[in-house]
């Protein structure tokens, strides 16, 4: 699989209208937190979702996850609304993801074994939800948990894990059931120093060789800088506008160390901290 | 706990008993070798089978409790809409002593061991109802958005989020009560009835102040509550390993 041999999108937002709480008269509590809002991710990108506490960052994923629905517009993820979450879209979160009564190989065989569970119903081939494949052999299993190096932690538990263990045990089993969309809210930001930045260029690698498309929240911009080779910056709610910021070094193992990442570094604070609009690139 | 700790317990409680009845000097506290002689003697005597009958009775009740209240505290712990109008009801209830109702209980279900399962089910069901409810309340809803993102729907959900989520919940919760439940049975059976430990102990020889017969009966009705302690105890740590785990 190659990164992008078409310029088919994603994912799709269109006139986007979300907002949290309804009052008793069925208008918003809250402002709107998305409003006309449209964007889209080409099928192979590597994009970073950056923006302030309460921005609508994770909101953003959550909706593209099918864990909430838009309050208007519509949200296409490969060509097709999600009412409900799919299973070819992978989702890594802060952590909590994992089943805490179950080992390392139990949490990353899960997709096989949901699949399994759903055996009939997968061909029946329901285009809005396709479910978890019913053929992912337990190789695989082994397979990712040595991609991620964590092949001698299988019998553990979560809790017997460092936090970077447990989100390399996250990505494998987001991975096990090859997606061609990852999601990942704030996947690194519970993590010391070292271990984030592993997990960051391990991440880059990963994207490389499945080519799925990834979309990462994060409040850091260092990791918005080294992750995305577009980065969507979002501001204070409610936002209407995306403003995208092109960044194609991103990724690259020695990215960090040149003057061009340190140059998107301070583009990027410069937007969040909404002083120099001028360099923004439309969508 | 290890199995020597377990043991030197015992013998401290066996010597206690022993300094205990020496120091009384009364028929009414045997010690520990006479009351022993008592039991092995009234085992094949009648106290086998009240044995069996009062272990059939906590069995069927803990059963029965655990079938109805797993399935309903998950229900309630996962759709905040029915628990808000169950929440005050069980809110009221929960502290109620249910044994209260026992003469209820008897007049609707009789003296056998409908009556007896029924009141060991009536207390059991709502300490168990009330944790797996608070548990499945409290898992976190990053897991659940996790398992969901997988392509998990409702079902799939309840068997690898909730249900093993709960049911080691609902195990401690039992461990908890089986004292309780010992205990209420032990009340039950003390009138109005012919089997049991309670009716053994109680009526039979309580009654004929056959004071050895009345302790083999305490110390029968003793080892079902631990035999059914460890029963539960090792079932939590083979269906909930996780839970024993010491510090990683």
């Amino acid at each position: 699989m190659t990164a992008t041999d078409t310029a088919r999108p994603m994912v799709e937002v269109r006139d986007l209208l979300f907002y949290y709480g309804e009052g008793r008269d069925g208008l918003p509590e809250t402002p709107a937190v998305f409003s006309g809002f449209s964007w889209h991710a080409i099928a192979g990108e590597a994009w970073a979702i950056i923006g302030p506490s309460g921005c609508g960052k994770s909101t953003l994923l959550y909706l593209i996850a099918g864990l909430r629905k838009p309050r208007g517009g519509e949200i296409l993820v490969d060509g097709h609304p999600v009412p409900r979450p799919r299973a070819s879209t992978g989702l890594v979160l802060q952590d909590y993801g994992l089943l805490p009564w179950a080992t390392i190989w139990e949490n990353v065989a899960l997709p096989m074994r949901l699949g399994r569970f759903y055996k009939g119903k997968g061909a029946n081939g329901d285009p809005v939800r396709p479910y978890p494949r019913p053929d992912i052999p337990a190789e695989q299993v082994d397979y990712w948990l040595d991609r991620l190096g964590i092949a001698d932690q299988r019998a553990k538990y979560p809790a017997q894990l460092s936090g970077g263990q447990r989100q390399r045990a996250a990505i494998a089993r987001s991975l096990l059931q090859q997606p061609n969309l990852l999601l990942m809210d704030e996947p690194f930001s519970s993590l010391d120093a070292v271990t984030r930045e592993d997990l960051q260029l391990l991440t880059a690698e990963l994207r490389a060789e499945t080519g799925v498309t990834t979309l990462v929240v994060t409040h850091t911009i260092e990791e918005a800088a080294f992750l995305g080779r577009r980065i969507l910056v979002l501001n204070s709610p409610p936002n209407k506008q995306p403003r995208v910021v092109d960044n194609p070094g991103a990724g690259d193992r020695g990215y960090r160390g040149q003057p061009a990442f340190w140059e998107k570094v301070a583009e990027l604070r410069g937007l969040l901290a909404g002083v120099s609009e001028a360099v923004v690139a439309p969508s | 706990m290890r199995r020597r700790d377990l043991l030197l317990g015992t013998l401290s409680l066996l010597i206690l008993w022993q300094l205990l009845s020496w120091l009384l000097r009364t028929e009414v506290l045997p010690g520990p070798w006479t009351t022993a002689q008592a039991f092995v003697a009234a085992l094949p005597k009648g106290l086998w089978r009240h044995f069996l009958v009062s272990g059939y009775r906590v069995i069927a009740g803990i059963a029965l409790a655990m079938l109805l209240a797993v399935p309903a505290g998950l229900i309630l712990g996962q759709s905040p809409a029915l628990n808000r109008f169950f929440s005050p009801i069980v809110y009221i209830t929960y502290p109620i002593p249910k044994i209260v109702f026992l003469p209820v209980i008897l007049l609707l279900f009789g003296i056998g061991n409908v009556s007896k399962i029924f009141i060991i089910f009536l207390i059991l069901f709502f300490q168990i109802l009330v944790v797996v409810r608070d548990q499945a309340a409290a898992i976190r809803p990053e897991m659940i958005y996790s398992v969901r993102s997988l392509g998990a729907g409702r079902r799939a959900l309840f068997r690898f989020v909730f249900l093993p989520a709960t049911v080691p919940a609902a195990l401690t919760a039992l461990r908890v009560s089986i004292g309780t439940a010992v205990a209420v049975l032990f009340f039950a059976e003390s009138f109005a009835t012919t089997s049991g430990l309670g009716y053994y102990i109680i009526v039979d020889s309580w009654g004929r102040l056959a004071y050895p017969d009345m302790y083999a009966g305490v110390v029968a009705m003793s080892l079902l509550g631990l035999l059914l302690y460890f029963v539960v105890d090792g079932l939590e740590r083979y269906l909930a390993p996780w839970m024993f785990l010491r510090d990683a």
